[in-house]
């Protein structure tokens, strides 16, 4: 194999100039190919990590059947100790419980209907960055978890969203009565002081949230130490899998997992449908350099056809030919594909610390939508390995050419050109 | 025992439009240890039949044994086989492998032969030092003239110890200084190594040192002469 590899590397640099622009085509190509790519990442783990962040976390724990019932009555026991399992699996960052529910918000004159979530204040903080998009009033306090003195008087008060804020044409330091039922049908009602305003830039957050201490929820809802909903977060978004898997084993039995792609569908299909124009505009490129590749290889085909027929007389099988003529092809491309990476290696860690920033009116939408107004990338080794493989395969499939032409060759023939 | 015997040989090419009758009922024997040159005009046919003979061409009609083995039926992969491990090939171009080195081009041969590493580079030094080329061992063929170059595929020719070596007109892209001293090569190891040799040339010079002429004319033997015995066999 060492003699044939020798020939094969040799072989290239008997015309220096076409290897290296050879070469050099898929080197540039690789290039933007990893900066496009890497962007489409970067777009996504940040696009993905806004969403989690917003609400769902990247895997929740509920009582089986909650997500697909929204019913109380599917909630789970929940302590400390629970969450302590839960934070203790490698990548988990965080785990936050939440009891969410449904119910009835009525000012003086005006009834809506709310998404109430009672949480962890300084947890769910930790997420969703909830303190920052307060626009009025104060924070629910981070020990606000001691029941109220009066039975149905929350002395925490709650946060309510700018939208519902709105239409129930309430504000800080007003009250809003809280109707609905907690546990087994019971009646839940409370009269609640609103201590704080928040804004979400998506209109549907922005139209329904309310949020109260976790305690406070579940005293309201007569769900002592239950809770619907356990948030978990991770530090890399490459180990959902691993994470989500490791929580199944431990709870599987008692509760349903789901990941966020589970939990919204509708992102897993905007983000493949983007990927997919992406990797249209990749195959273009490498239809590019395939056909680069493809010439080289045709013409270093072309003017060996003496030399192999001459090979083929002494006594060198086929197949052996076609070995030396495909490494010369995987070495042109690798030799393009190597440096193309080595290169992009300090733009894309460039880039992925400075962050193209956005301006205008783009910037203005994102920031609206909670997010920062840039353009991220990733540097997940997934992505250089996958543009080596793409390099590798589209080389081996030039290689068929010179295979074909060998099968084909008559010695006798070959050696009269 | 005969080495090569060529039976009824005939080989047509069918052009599209002329079909060329280029060997025509051509019987020929050749032993062990024979230095035989193949002779004739442009177009008679001397290099279709050293193809035929090394097995790069199938006959249209007739047989072709060598070691009593009829080539002509082996299959394409069987007959690559056959030529790596009892032919020897010196071209015309010299036509060594541009990337390797002397003593790689030697040593090539053997490694597709599956010799070890050590027989390969002790008999790649030998054969260098008997072709007279041992300090060029590491000379790419670019590097050596023509004289030098086919010497070097004299010595590939020899490398995987074959029944016998096809040149075909070996001398034709040398001078006749550089000529000579390839014959005397050629020479000695026919007589040392009993190396059987067959050759197609139209060099007189060379013909004169040729043993055994075989002279065709339009496809046919027109004579078969061993020089000093001055034996004819007319076709």
């Amino acid at each position: 194999m060492k003699l044939y590899l020798q020939i094969a590397w040799r072989n290239l640099w008997r015309n220096k100039r076409r290897t290296l622009l050879a070469a050099s085509s898929v080197f540039f190509a690789v290039i933007l190919a990893l900066i496009m790519r890497s962007m489409q990442h970067g777009t996504y783990d940040f696009m993905i990590d806004g969403a989690v962040r917003l609400y769902t976390g990247y895997i929740q724990i509920h009582g089986k059947g909650f997500w697909e019932e929204r019913s109380l009555d599917k909630s789970i026991l929940f302590d400390e100790e629970f969450i302590k399992q839960v934070e203790k699996i490698p990548n988990v960052t965080v785990a936050i419980p939440r009891l969410e529910n449904f119910m009835l918000v009525s000012s003086q004159e005006v009834t809506k209907t709310a998404s109430v979530v009672g949480i962890h204040p300084a947890k769910e903080n930790q997420v969703t960055n909830l303190e920052n998009k307060l626009i009025a009033g104060n924070y629910l306090k981070k020990n606000s978890d001691g029941l109220p003195l009066n039975r149905g008087i929350a002395t925490s008060g709650i946060l309510i969203s700018e939208g519902l804020a709105n239409l129930l044409s309430v504000t800080v330091g007003d009250s809003v009565v809280l109707y609905g039922q907690g546990l087994y049908g019971v009646t839940a009602a409370a009269n609640v002081p609103i201590v704080g305003i928040v804004k979400f830039a998506l209109p549907d957050l922005n139209n329904s949230m309310i949020y109260l201490s976790l305690p406070y929820s579940q005293f309201l809802f007569s769900m002592d130490g239950m809770v619907t909903t356990v948030s978990v977060m991770i530090n890399n978004p490459r180990k959902l899998d691993d994470v989500s898997e490791h929580i199944e084993n431990l709870f599987s039995d008692k509760y349903e997992v789901m990941k966020w792609t589970e939990l919204m569908p509708e992102l897993v299909q905007s983000i493949q449908l983007d990927s997919a124009g992406g990797i249209i505009m990749l195959f273009i490129l490498y239809i590019v350099i395939a056909f680069g590749i493809f010439g080289t290889v045709m013409m270093m085909t072309a003017e060996r056809m003496k030399e192999f027929g001459i090979l083929i007389s002494i006594g060198m099988k086929k197949w052996k030919l076609t070995l030396v003529t495909t490494l010369e092809a995987i070495f042109i491309s690798f030799l393009g594909a190597l440096a193309g990476t080595i290169m992009s290696i300090p733009i894309l860690v460039y880039l992925k610390m400075n962050p193209i920033e956005l301006t205008g009116e783009l910037a203005e939408v994102m920031i609206r939508f909670g997010m920062e107004p840039i353009i991220p990338f990733s540097t997940a080794p997934g992505i250089f390995f996958a543009q080596a493989s793409t390099v590798l395969i589209i080389a081996l499939l030039t290689a068929f050419y010179p295979l074909n032409v060998i099968r084909k060759l008559e010695p006798i023939k070959a050696m009269r050109l | 025992m005969s080495l090569i015997e060529i039976q009824g040989l005939n080989k047509i090419y069918d052009e599209t439009t002329v079909s060329v009758h280029a060997l025509k009922r051509i019987d020929l024997i050749i032993n062990k240890g024979e230095f035989t040159a193949i002779v004739g005009p442009s177009g008679s046919g001397k290099t279709t039949l050293l193809n035929m003979i090394g097995g790069l061409d199938k006959p249209t009609s007739g047989k072709v044994l060598i070691n009593e083995k009829e080539i002509s039926t082996f299959k394409p992969d069987e007959l690559i086989d056959f030529r790596l491990k009892n032919i020897g090939f010196v071209f015309q171009a010299f036509n060594l492998i541009p990337v390797l080195t002397a003593k790689e081009n030697i040593e090539f041969i053997m490694l597709l032969q599956k010799v070890s590493k050590e027989e390969r580079e002790k008999r790649a030094f030998e054969l260098l030092n008997a072709v007279g080329l041992s300090d060029k061992i590491n000379n790419r063929p670019s590097e050596l003239s023509g004289g030098q170059q086919q010497r070097v595929a004299v010595a590939r020719a020899l490398a995987s110890k074959p029944s016998f070596v096809l040149a075909d007109e070996p001398t034709a892209n040398l001078d006749s200084e550089t000529a000579e001293s390839l014959l005397d090569l050629m020479e000695k190891l026919n007589h040392e190594y009993q190396m059987t040799f067959v050759f197609s040339t139209h060099d007189a010079k060379v013909i004169k040192r040729a043993r055994r002429v075989v002279t065709l004319e339009d496809g046919k033997i027109k004579s078969d002469i061993y020089q000093n015995e001055k034996s004819r066999i007319n076709s």
